[in-house]
Order: C-alpha cells, then sequence, then structure tokens
C-alpha cells in the first residue's frame, strides 16, 4: 500500500469514529454553518465536538504547519481529507473569513509571532473575523478607498466608513483596508488588523433581499490601533489586499459545484413530473437542465484541475477571477432552475411546508455571488487585462 | 390595427399611469408588506380602480362595462407592473370576467356590479401542483341533487383568502390530461368544507392553498357547459397569460428604467458607470429585448380582441417573451447596481421577487416555449 493509500485507509477509519452523525446532514442554510468566534453559541452538542475532535487534530486547517494549528497536510493528504469528508457528507467542521481569506494572507505576509498568535486563533474558531474592504464610494474601484488612519507614533488613529461588510456585528476582529499616505494611490494603503471592540468602532446592519441582515455598514471614529497590527509593510497593504483577494475569490467560486449532488434535473423530478418514459413533463425545462448538468460536471473538473495546479504552483496567478466568475454565474443559474423547478411550491415565503421559504431565500442569496468578492465585470476586465493581455483593458 | 395605441388608448395610459403612481407606488407595496397585510392589497386601492372604470374594461356595455378589449386591461397592467401595485385587477377584471363572459347572464348579474364598483374580489382555483399544467386537473365534481360535489386541492390560488368567490376548474369527466370533461364552477368563500390557507409568497402577494372536501353547489355555479369548461377555462387562461405577461412588461420596463437611471448616476473609476461599454451594451440589449416582448404582447392582445385563432400561439409567445425579457431586466438590474442592489432598502429586488412570481403564474416561460413547439405539431 502506498503512504496514500496508508493515509487515506487512516482518514476514512478516523472520520468514521469522529464525525457525528448530525455533521454528516446536508447543510441547508447559515443556521449549520459552524462560525466561530468568541461569543459563539453552538446549535448543537454534535456541532461541539465535531469542532473540537478536528481543532485536536489540526483539521479546521489542515493544510497549515502544524506550529499554526494546522495538521500540516500535503496537498496530495488535503485532498484526501477533502474528498473523504464529501465521501460521507461531513460538514466542514468551521467556516470562517479567517480560514478562507486572512489566514493565507497573513502565511504569505505575517511576521512569524503574527502567525503563531492569529494563525492558532483561527484554527480554534477563537476569533471571527470580518473583512473591511468596501466604502460608500469605493466597490469595484475598491483602491479610491478613503477610511484613513492618522499616524500618531506608536500608532494609527482610524476614521471612515466601511460598507457590505458580511457579519460586521457579529464578528471579534476586522481586517481592514486603511489609507496612511494620502498622495499615493496604490502604495498608500495598510493592511491592519484590530478588535471590534475597539473603542469608535460601531456597526449597522444592512437588510439584504433575502430578508437576512448578515451585512453592515461599520464606522470608525477615532479608533486606536497600534503599530504592531499591520500585516506586511507600511503603504504596502495593496499586496496582502490582492493577494487576498485570490482566495476569497477561490473560495467563492466553490459555489459553483453546488451541494455535492451529481445532478441538478433528476432532484427535481419529482415536482416538475414526468411523463410514461420517465422524462420530465417539460421538455424545454428539461433540456435547460440538461444543459446545466453539463455545464456543472464540466465546471467540476476545472474546479479539480484549478486546484492542482494551483498547489503545484502552474497554474495562471489571475484564474482565481475567471473561477469565480465562472462558478458563481453557475450557481446562479443553478438557483434560477430550483426555481423554476418547485415551481408555486418555491415562491412560499414563510409557511412551513417551504420551510420559511428556504428555497426563494436561498436563490435571492446567490445573486450576490456575483458581486462580493468583486463583480462578474471585474473578473471579465482582470481576465481581459492579466490573462488575454488586451489593450486598454 | 396598427401596432401602436390607438388615441383613446394612449389617454387610457396616461391615466393609468397617473394614477397607480401616486396612488399605489412601489412605496405602497412597501408598505403594505411592513404591516404584514393579510390581503396582499388595500381593498380602497381596490374600490379606486372601480371609480377609475378600470374593472369594467372586459365587461360588455350591456352589463355596464366599457366593453373594451385586452388591449385596454394590458395598458392598466403595465403600469400596474411598472409601480409593483397589488391589486386583484388581473385575477378578477381580467381573467376572472373572461371567464365569466362565458357563463349565464345570472352569474354576469350577480358579480358584474361589484366588479364594477371595486368590491367584489375573485380568485382564480386552477392549478394543483407545483407546476402549472391545466390539462392535468384532477379535482372531481361529481354530480349530487341538481348540483355538484366538488373534492380536491389547489395551489397558487392568487388572493384566494380574500376572495369573495372562487372559480373552480374541476373534472366532471374523464381523466387527468383529457381536456374534455373539464367544468368551471363559481364557488362562494363561505361554503361549507372548503378550507383557505392562506400564504404569503416571495414577492409579498398572498395566495392560498384551497381544500374542496365535498363542497356542495348547485347547477347555477357552473361557468358554460357541463364537460366543455375547456373553452371556457382557455378563454380565462389566455386573458391571464395575456394579462400576466402585459404586467411582466411593466415589471421589466420599470427594472429597466430604475437601471438606466443608476448607471447614470453611480461613479466608479472616475467615470460615470455607464460609461463602461460592457455595461452599456448590456443595457442596450435589455431595452432591445423589452422591445421586442412589447410588441409581442401588443400581438397577442389584439389577436384575443379581433376573436382570431392565432391568439392562441400569440399569448404563448407573449408570455414567454415577456416572461425571459423581464427575468432578464431584474437579473441584470440587481447586477449592475452592485450591493446596493442586494438590499432590501432599495426597491430593485422587489421587482426581481415580482418577476419571479408572474413568471410562474398560468406557466412559464419554458411551458408557453413547449405550447409553441406543440401548436405547430413537432
Ligand atoms: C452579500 C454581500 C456581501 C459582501 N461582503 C463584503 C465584506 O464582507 N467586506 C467588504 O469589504 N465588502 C463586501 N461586499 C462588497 C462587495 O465587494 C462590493 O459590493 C463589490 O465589490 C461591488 O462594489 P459596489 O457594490 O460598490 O458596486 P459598484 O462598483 O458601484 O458596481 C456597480 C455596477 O457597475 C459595474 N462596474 C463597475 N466598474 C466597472 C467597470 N470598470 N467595467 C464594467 N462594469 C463595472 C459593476 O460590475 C456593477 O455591476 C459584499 C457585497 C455583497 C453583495
Ligand atoms: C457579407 C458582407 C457584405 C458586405 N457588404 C458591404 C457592402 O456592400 N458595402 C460596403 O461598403 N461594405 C460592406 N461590408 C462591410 C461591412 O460594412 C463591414 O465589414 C462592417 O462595417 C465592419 O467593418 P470591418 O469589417 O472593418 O470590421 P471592424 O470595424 O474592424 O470590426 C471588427 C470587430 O470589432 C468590433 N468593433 C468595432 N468598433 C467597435 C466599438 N466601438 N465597440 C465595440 N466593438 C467594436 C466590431 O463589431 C467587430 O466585431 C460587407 C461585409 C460583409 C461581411
Amino acid at each position: 500500500m502506498s503512504d496514500l493509500d496508508q493515509f487515506r485507509t487512516e482518514v476514512r477509519a478516523w472520520l468514521e469514529e469522529n464525525c457525528p452523525a448530525e455533521m454528516r446532514e446536508p447543510v441547508r442554510g447559515d443556521d449549520d454553518v459552524c462560525w466561530g468566534g468568541r461569543n459563539w453559541q453552538f446549535k448543537n452538542e454534535a456541532q461541539k465536538l465535531w469542532l473540537e475532535r478536528c481543532v485536536a487534530k489540526g483539521y479546521t486547517v489542515p493544510d497549515w504547519p502544524k506550529p499554526y494549528g494546522g495538521a500540516g497536510l500535503s496537498a496530495a493528504e488535503t485532498k484526501i481529507l477533502r474528498q473523504e469528508m464529501a465521501r460521507i457528507g461531513a460538514r466542514p467542521p468551521l467556516s470562517s473569513f479567517g480560514i478562507w481569506m486572512l489566514g493565507p494572507a497573513l502565511l504569505h505576509f505575517g511576521t512569524e509571532e503574527q502567525k503563531v498568535h492569529y494563525l492558532n486563533q483561527i484554527a480554534r474558531g477563537e476569533i471571527r473575523w470580518c473583512q473591511g474592504y468596501s466604502e460608500p464610494g469605493s466597490g469595484s474601484d475598491l483602491v479610491s478607498l478613503q477610511t484613513y488612519g492618522e499616524d500618531k507614533g506608536d500608532h494609527w488613529v482610524v476614521n471612515g466608513q466601511k460598507i457590505w461588510t458580511s457579519y460586521a456585528d457579529k464578528c471579534d476582529w476586522i481586517f481592514c483596508l486603511v489609507r496612511t499616505d494620502k498622495t499615493n494611490k496604490y502604495q498608500g494603503i495598510s493592511f491592519l488588523l484590530f478588535d471590534m471592540e475597539t473603542p469608535g468602532v460601531t456597526t449597522k446592519p444592512i437588510k439584504l433581499i433575502s430578508g437576512n441582515s448578515p451585512f453592515c455598514e461599520t464606522f470608525f471614529d477615532n479608533v486606536v490601533v497600534p503599530k504592531h497590527q499591520i500585516v506586511g509593510e507600511l503603504n504596502r497593504g495593496w499586496d496582502v489586499a490582492k493577494y487576498l483577494l485570490g482566495h476569497e475569490r477561490e473560495m467563492i467560486s466553490g459555489g459553483g459545484l453546488g451541494d455535492g449532488a451529481p445532478s441538478l434535473g433528476a432532484q427535481l423530478k419529482n415536482s416538475i413530473g414526468t411523463n410514461g418514459l420517465g422524462q420530465l413533463d417539460d421538455g424545454i425545462l428539461r433540456a435547460e437542465l440538461a444543459q446545466f448538468d453539463v455545464d456543472a460536471l464540466a465546471f467540476k473538473a476545472m474546479a479539480e484541475r484549478f486546484g492542482d495546479e494551483m498547489k503545484a504552483g502552474k497554474g495562471h496567478p489571475a484564474q482565481p477571477n475567471m473561477m469565480k466568475y465562472a462558478g458563481t454565474e453557475l450557481n446562479k443559474r443553478r438557483h434560477e432552475l430550483v426555481m423554476a423547478g418547485n415551481g408555486s411550491d418555491a415562491l412560499e415565503w414563510e409557511s412551513e411546508a417551504s420551510k420559511g421559504g428556504a428555497k426563494a431565500r436561498n436563490w435571492l442569496r446567490t445573486k450576490a455571488n456575483s458581486i462580493e468578492g468583486g463583480t462578474s465585470e471585474v473578473m471579465l476586465n482582470v481576465i481581459s487585462k492579466r490573462i488575454l493581455d488586451l489593450p486598454g483593458a | 390595427m396598427p401596432m401602436f395605441l390607438n388615441e383613446d388608448q394612449a389617454m387610457l395610459r396616461d391615466s393609468a399611469r397617473e394614477f397607480l403612481k401616486t396612488e399605489a407606488p412601489v412605496s405602497h407595496m412597501r408598505k403594505l408588506r411592513d404591516e404584514g397585510c393579510k390581503d396582499g392589497f388595500r381593498h380602497a386601492l381596490w374600490k379606486q380602480f372601480g371609480e377609475m372604470g378600470f374593472t369594467g374594461i372586459l365587461i360588455g356595455e350591456d352589463d355596464g362595462g366599457l366593453g373594451l378589449g385586452h388591449v385596454e386591461a394590458g395598458v392598466v397592467l403595465e403600469e400596474i407592473g411598472r409601480n409593483l401595485s397589488p391589486s386583484p385587477f388581473l385575477t378578477t377584471a381580467v381573467a376572472g370576467v373572461s371567464a365569466l363572459n362565458h357563463g349565464g347572464q345570472h352569474l354576469k348579474d350577480k358579480f358584474f356590479p361589484g366588479i364594477l364598483a371595486g368590491e367584489t374580489v375573485l380568485a382564480l382555483a386552477i392549478d394543483e401542483h407545483a407546476k402549472h399544467r391545466p390539462a392535468q386537473i384532477a379535482t372531481k365534481a361529481e354530480k349530487s341533487g341538481n348540483g355538484f360535489r366538488l373534492s380536491g386541492k389547489k395551489q397558487f390560488v392568487v388572493q384566494g383568502a380574500s376572495a369573495d368567490a372562487l372559480i373552480v376548474a374541476a373534472r366532471t369527466a374523464g381523466a387527468p390530461g383529457e381536456t374534455d370533461g373539464i367544468t368551471l364552477f363559481v364557488v362562494d368563500k363561505d361554503a361549507a368544507n372548503l378550507s383557505i390557507d392562506n400564504t404569503r409568497l416571495v414577492d409579498s402577494s398572498m395566495a392560498a392553498h384551497v381544500t374542496l372536501d365535498g363542497v356542495e353547489v348547485d347547477g347555477d355555479a357552473v361557468i358554460g357547459d357541463v364537460d366543455n369548461g375547456w373553452q371556457v377555462l382557455s378563454a380565462l387562461l389566455k386573458a391571464g397569460r395575456a394579462g400576466s405577461a402585459a404586467e411582466l412588461v411593466g415589471v421589466g420596463s420599470g427594472a429597466m428604467d430604475m437601471t438606466v437611471d443608476y448607471l447614470k448616476q453611480r461613479k466608479q473609476f472616475g467615470r460615470l458607470i455607464g460609461e463602461f461599454q460592457a455595461l452599456q451594451h448590456r443595457a442596450a440589449h435589455l431595452y432591445s429585448e423589452m422591445e421586442i416582448a412589447r410588441a409581442a404582447v401588443l400581438k397577442a392582445q389584439q389577436l384575443l380582441d379581433e376573436g382570431q385563432d392565432s391568439a392562441d400561439i400569440f399569448v404563448s409567445v407573449a408570455k414567454a417573451k415577456a416572461g425571459r425579457s423581464a427575468n432578464l431586466a431584474v437579473r441584470e438590474g440587481v447586477q449592475m447596481h452592485g450591493g446596493i442592489g442586494m438590499t432590501d432598502e432599495y426597491d430593485i429586488g422587489f421587482y426581481m421577487k415580482r418577476d419571479r412570481a408572474l413568471n410562474e403564474f398560468m406557466g412559464d416561460a419554458n411551458f408557453h416555449a413547449g405550447r409553441v413547439a406543440e401548436i405547430f405539431g413537432y
């Protein structure tokens, strides 16, 4: 048996023994996600147990080095762990912006001290992070951001406003883009970390069209940030920000993979209805679903190729933009089809039968996928410029 | 008939536009939503519809109506769509009246005065599954004394809980899948063994699940002929489909106008986002699609008013085309607004929700494209 086969056998046995049955149920919505953080209330004992066991094993961040809370797995081992988790439908033990976004940036740009401190907190689900990038006047044109940090010797005093800050009202710390030099656009931004409980930080939730309120306006009024809470060099935060965005885009593109079910059309058979041949009784919808299944399976292959190439350092560095574009557009299409396939049942917004309008709310939420983390238009602009090398793009 | 509105129709459009913009703009709908309004519309507004004469558009002059046609009904519906104004106009004054026009004088005498006054509300109990499949009707109507006894389940009965009466499609003969053997009935909301379960939809409109558990009606309740209800149902559906297509054009246009306005206001990269050709072209494409949809809808309405056989296929063309175009408008609308488009506080999301519900109503774009193939025989 090769080492990897041996590893697979071990992982399979470990998961079998340690992943509670409740944690093998599909994630039905945000309520089933474990975000961690200072004020985290576990939804049930199983969620707590699953997190604790994975933390002990380093499996919340399997490919991070052991000193930072990971399991130190190789790319091949990480892939096997993910495959084995998918095989039994195991939920991620912990989801967080710390894992997906800040962690990779710290691994690349952080000091040893920062890595040991922040990465371990992230891996253990102790601190929940939010992302302070967008501002009212700076969305797609992020680099025009105005939030200003005034140099006061051993600290900055930060003033300004962020917007669309996901979960800001529930998060413990923020990674935040702050202008530290007003005379230099790109090289005048610093990447700062600070506690959301620092005096002067306030948040105001904004309601989404799905009826939930996961994002906020975030205000900074003379917020004191010690100098050691900077990641990377002074005024070179844009490099950190962009590196992090690559990881964010990769993460969001994962929505394109759906819930792991092999075929959307097959899932919708009962609600749509079938004819005597067992085919969907709406030939046009059937064709649309078949086309979707083709695209979804092809995208899945692309995602695997992308992952393998990235880990091997082979992919084009701008490729996450393509993945984000394709994955989010696919996910939006999936949910349009889920709505069409479930007809008037899926229109219900509050009823028990519809689980409080779960399908409609999820469908509406996916519309943000091609906006958050950079819009589809921005992704296409980046592909035109950085991959196709088009003039003027 | 020229393919544009004549002078009278244009006048009607102007007054409908002014009326709905003033009395029932999007903020009106938002208010009802925030209040959790159980009817999903204001009865006072419905009365105003009566005062404006809108509710009598499809009622003949002999019966006290205006004796106008589907073009005129559509003119009002497009403005309803643009303002997302909640009302029973489509179900009652368009689809309901079109069915009752096939019924006996006693039914017209019973319902038309209340509809003309903007008081009576009718709801349509047709669908029995998540998808619109009218030929599959299984609700049974068995002979009982000099009337019938109805049993079955209906869903997506828009405003079912606030209606004074339901128009119920049931089977007096034949098997699901057959168009023969269907009969249409008017069932009073207070009938025994009728239960109406009110539920809110994504667009904040109200619809009901209706259970008929041996509801007794007398022979007078039949609209048209027993076993031959497919004809009446077809009239109802054509009116409702052409009407919802017109409303979809309004929804799409409203979303498009908001979006084009936004492209002229929002700045990024030191420019108005409307200066980016990537967005210009999509807005221009959307404009083309909306114009074509509006033409398809007008064609269907004119053919219906002329009583042409080809109205059948064109109603499906209209519903499918308007459905696809409005859906494009709301998707582009949210996307081109960026983050603000995802917020409840901003109106564009309401257009997306209304589009979803209207697309589903009386058959979505796929269903109607399928009908076009069927009618062409392939
Ligand atoms: C659900 C959700 C969660 C979010 N979470 C966070 C978060 O946690 N932290 C955070 O910092 N931000 C977050 N965001 C913000 C997100 O990153 C921004 O909304 C996004 O970058 C777009 O910016 P904007 O909203 O200002 O839109 P704008 O930039 O104003 O864009 C409006 C429209 O113009 C288009 N456009 C702009 N420039 C161009 C161009 N050059 N060419 C072609 N088209 C263009 C856009 O693509 C879009 O369609 C979130 C957003 C959403 C919807
Ligand atoms: C079958 C045929 C018959 C023709 N007959 C005649 C004729 O009888 N008489 C005659 O005079 N000419 C004729 N033409 C020529 C025709 O008018 C030109 O081909 C056409 O105007 C495009 O010009 P071009 O070929 O130089 O392409 P270009 O103008 O070089 O365009 C190349 C591509 O760039 C795109 N593009 C250009 N500008 C922009 C912009 N601002 N924004 C976005 N995209 C842009 C174009 O849409 C196209 O996709 C004919 C062409 C064909 C194919």
